[in-house]
């Protein structure tokens, strides 16, 4: 489960060795943008050391790497692959290729450290306007891609146009990459808010993402992991509705009838989906069947 | 008749003052304050010695005590919260007699039963009329509250008004009144108005702070307690401002009215006045200058003496009807017993404030602390010095979890209820150790520096001098 | 390993150690720590056993600790190790 994500900056030690008790279900280690050049190798020693030694039992690790046109990203991938991050978090992914280069070196380390192929998976950062055009053919590029990410600051620098708290102007990329990556079988996670003194703005950007169909949100502030963990968290009518279908299910089975209806509406291979998803979700945060 | 004399010099011989004798501060002033080393570099000069310093409170400011200690001007302090600058100076063993801690309730509580009685007060006064009415809502030094020193200009034998805003007779709206002040001094500045009160408080960026602020505000809409006509008191640190926005964001969600803020009082509290949360606040001292603005144009914003605020011996106290406090700790532990006298050295840098007082009056009291700062853990064994007995504590709220004082069970099945991450204290430290390793214990000195004194005036704790 | 000049790693912030490292004879630790007194063992013997692992046998090392997590020592020790040997 990754309703929100929240990024730490990777050679700061007071905000990693707390990155589980932010109550984001996961963080992102950012060895790239929150790291200066010449601190790059701290940071990869620093974050790996981190998940090394520390309890982050409940709280998914995830690690942005530095993008492939740089000299960086091999060490990261060498240093933080044996402690096996949850997801590999790969910046200006703007084409297919991109992904292909990525997952053939991430399988060369996986074999060397005697890890099945594709432990590690890995999530592209959708933040350049070739990005948002080649989204669903980064998606499907490899098995690895379990998710795509938008990253809509780099975005708007390259859309030449500002960012704004509206987002009137990602409208599209957003669109385009849940079709993008629901399409592909994949899940996909919105661009962070990132005015954080806002308590209000996080709420409408995070139910908008959520509308959408955004598999969940990242953060720049652990004052939004609860906002985001709320507005991505099933309600309770969510809960009941979900348990109702496969109650359905059931006794349609039952009866050996083919077609399903509840409350008059046709129950189809989606809405049990679905519901099967809600009652997952459900489950693991603890809620019960109401009514 | 005029009270008005020329200079610090001449109040102090017509007080008779002599050795031996104790004079006695208020700290309204706080880290600005000029009064109390401009009057002791008189004593001083003047050849008087062995004096008691009774001061409600010490800051960096008044390091200058350090050469009155050495030249035996000064040989005893009794104060309610001593900075760490002086503090250390105490723990290495600058001063023979040890000296007294007590609360922000229990000082007032000895002077007016006379167990500390007072031969000087010299009160700083932002505002003042030439008969010593006086008042620390106007002027360019203005700090809002004088509440500290009304038990000290009500009982000691002689008052010296000290102020650098002399108004005409009479002074309306006073806090402190002629009847009680026998001499008045005018002088360039009492204080540096940069350091008497602050200016806007930002509630803090630091994600841990952030987070415990949510549990703190969690476990207080969980409690029982917030409901029409609840009352709260905060600190101004930057995890329990933090507390106090959300606990605001719930209130005003919920439409909850409740019916007074208490304490020491911030902008936060009086967003949270304006704001509809509280029908009005109780202040004993301002922090910044909003809470200033606020008491001096506010008529609900009520300034209270130290006696009312927390007096154990007054016939009642606002913290006997407090609902819920928030409090900070250096360290608690597992009988929930907490310190915030000494470091995690064993020097001096704090003292109880308020801190007691609140916690045995308030139904709910919470600590708000990190699992680990500078990696010692929070939660040990035993804390080095009891600054409050762990009976008066109900909750400790850092952010791997939230530990309930067994003897509330009541609350911890509430809170448990509501899906907050209750932990058992010993768990809560030994998941802090795995973090952090154990630390080895300090080493203690053999000598007593200071007396903790409880807010009823028994012996609570010694602190020892640190080698 | 051979350290060949003086580096430093980490910052001086709180919950950080800042380390350096230079050409020496055997192995010399120095520490200055907020908590010294609690820790001041413990971080010397993983200074030394960083050392050790990273086949670092002449370096004087000097750690100013700000209150670190030893995992957190461990980083800054092996970047400044690193770093030393100069490549």
């Amino acid at each position: 489960m990754r309703r929100s994500m929240l990024f730490l900056p990777g050679n700061n030690p007071n905000m990693l060795i707390n990155g589980n008790c932010l109550g984001a279900d996961a963080v992102i280690f950012d060895l790239e943008d929150a790291v200066a050049p010449d601190q790059k190798d701290a940071a990869r020693i620093l974050v790996r050391n981190t998940m090394r030694y520390m309890d982050f039992r409940g709280c998914e690790i995830i690690v942005r790497i530095n993008s492939i046109d740089t000299p960086y990203w091999k060490a990261d991938v060498d240093e933080i692959l044996p402690y096996t991050p949850g997801l590999i978090l790969l910046p200006k992914t703007s084409c297919a290729a991109d992904v292909l280069e990525a997952d053939a070196y991430i399988t060369e380390v996986e074999e060397k450290l005697g890890l099945a192929q594709n432990t590690v998976g890995l999530m592209p950062l959708i933040e350049t306007a070739m990005g948002v055009e080649n989204a669903f053919a980064i998606a499907s590029a490899t098995k690895r891609v379990q998710a795509l990410f938008l990253g809509a600051e780099d975005l708007t620098a390259d859309l030449q146009c500002k960012r704004t708290k509206e987002g009137r102007e990602i409208e599209y990329a957003r669109t385009r990459l849940v079709v993008a990556a629901r399409a592909a079988g994949v899940a996909v996670y919105d661009t962070p808010f990132t005015d954080v003194n806002d308590d209000e703005g996080i709420v409408t950007d995070a139910a908008l993402a959520k509308a959408l169909g955004f598999t969940g949100k990242a953060s720049i502030s652990p004052r939004h992991v609860e906002v985001i963990n709320s507005v991505f968290s099933p309600t309770q009518k969510d809960v009941d509705y979900a348990y109702e279908v496969m109650d359905a299910i059931a006794l349609a089975k039952k009866q050996g009838k083919g077609a399903i209806s509840l409350h008059g509406k046709m129950i189809d291979a989606p809405i049990v989906t679905r519901a099967q998803q809600t009652i997952a979700m459900a489950e693991a945060l603890g809620m019960e069947r109401g009514m | 008749m005029s009270k008005l004399v020329n200079s610090i010099r001449e109040a102090i011989q017509l007080s008779g003052l002599k050795d031996g004798m104790t004079v006695s501060f208020h700290h309204h002033l706080r880290n600005g304050d000029f009064v109390l080393n401009m009057v002791m570099e008189q004593v001083a000069a003047m050849g008087i010695k062995d004096i008691n310093v009774n001061a409600s409170s010490l800051f960096d400011t008044h390091l200058p005590l350090q050469e009155h200690i050495e030249n035996g001007v000064v040989t005893g302090i009794a104060a309610d919260y001593i900075s760490a600058p002086l503090g250390k100076l105490i723990s290495r063993g600058i001063l023979e007699k040890p000296v007294q801690f007590r609360t922000h309730g229990g000082r007032p509580s000895d002077i007016c039963l006379g167990r500390t009685p007072i031969d000087v007060a010299f009160i700083a006064a932002p505002t003042a009329d030439p008969m010593g009415n006086c008042s620390g809502k106007y002027g360019k030094s203005a700090c809002g509250s004088l509440g500290y020193a009304y038990a000290d200009a009500m009982h000691a034998r002689k008052v010296v008004v000290i102020t650098d805003n002399l108004v005409p007779y009479p002074l309306m709206d006073f806090s402190i009144s002629e009847d009680f002040v026998d001499y008045v001094v005018t002088v360039d500045a009492i204080g540096n108005p940069k350091g008497i009160v602050s200016g806007t408080t930002q509630i803090t960026r630091d994600p841990v702070g952030l987070v415990m602020a949510q549990h703190a505000a969690k476990v207080i809409q969980n409690s029982g307690l917030l409901k029409d006509g609840f009352s709260f008191q905060t600190g101004a640190g930057g995890a329990s401002l933090a507390a106090a926005k959300f606990l605001k964001d719930i209130m005003l969600k919920e439409g909850i009215q409740g019916s007074f803020g208490l304490g020491g009082i911030t902008g936060y509290m009086v967003d949270m006045l304006q704001a509809g949360c509280f029908k009005s606040l109780m202040d004993v001292q301002c922090f910044d200058l909003k809470a200033v603005e606020s008491l001096r144009t506010n008529p609900n914003h009520q300034e209270i003496s130290a006696m009312q605020y927390a007096s154990p011996s007054s016939r009642s106290a606002v913290v006997d009807s407090l609902d819920v406090v928030i409090l900070g700790a250096t360290e608690i532990d597992t009988d929930f017993n907490v310190n915030v006298h000494t470091d995690s050295n064993g020097y001096i840098m704090g003292g109880s404030g308020g801190h007691s007082d609140t916690a045995a009056g308030a139904k709910l009291s919470m600590i708000i602390a990190p699992m680990f700062r500078a990696r010692l853990p929070i939660v040990t064994d035993r804390v080095n010095c009891i600054s409050t007995p762990g009976k008066d504590i109900d909750v400790l709220v850092t952010q791997g979890g939230i530990a309930v004082n067994p003897k509330n069970q009541e609350l911890t099945q509430r809170l448990k209820d509501a899906g907050l991450p209750i932990i058992d204290i010993h768990e809560l430290k030994e998941k802090t150790e795995r973090i952090t390793g154990k630390p080895k214990a300090i080493a203690k000195g053999d000598r007593v520096v200071a007396d903790v004194i409880s807010r009823d005036g028994d012996l609570l704790d010694q602190i020892y001098n640190v080698k | 390993m051979e350290i060949k000049k003086l580096a430093s790693a980490g910052t001086m912030e709180s919950s950080d150690a800042y380390v350096e490292i230079e050409p020496a004879q055997g192995v010399c630790v120095t520490l200055e720590s907020v908590v010294g007194q609690q820790f001041g063992e413990a971080i010397t013997a993983v200074v030394k056993e960083v050392l050790q692992d990273l086949g670092v046998e002449n370096a004087k090392v000097r750690v100013v600790d700000r209150g670190a997590l030893e995992c957190v020592i461990r980083a800054r020790v092996e970047t400044a190790v690193v770093r030393g040997k100069g490549e």
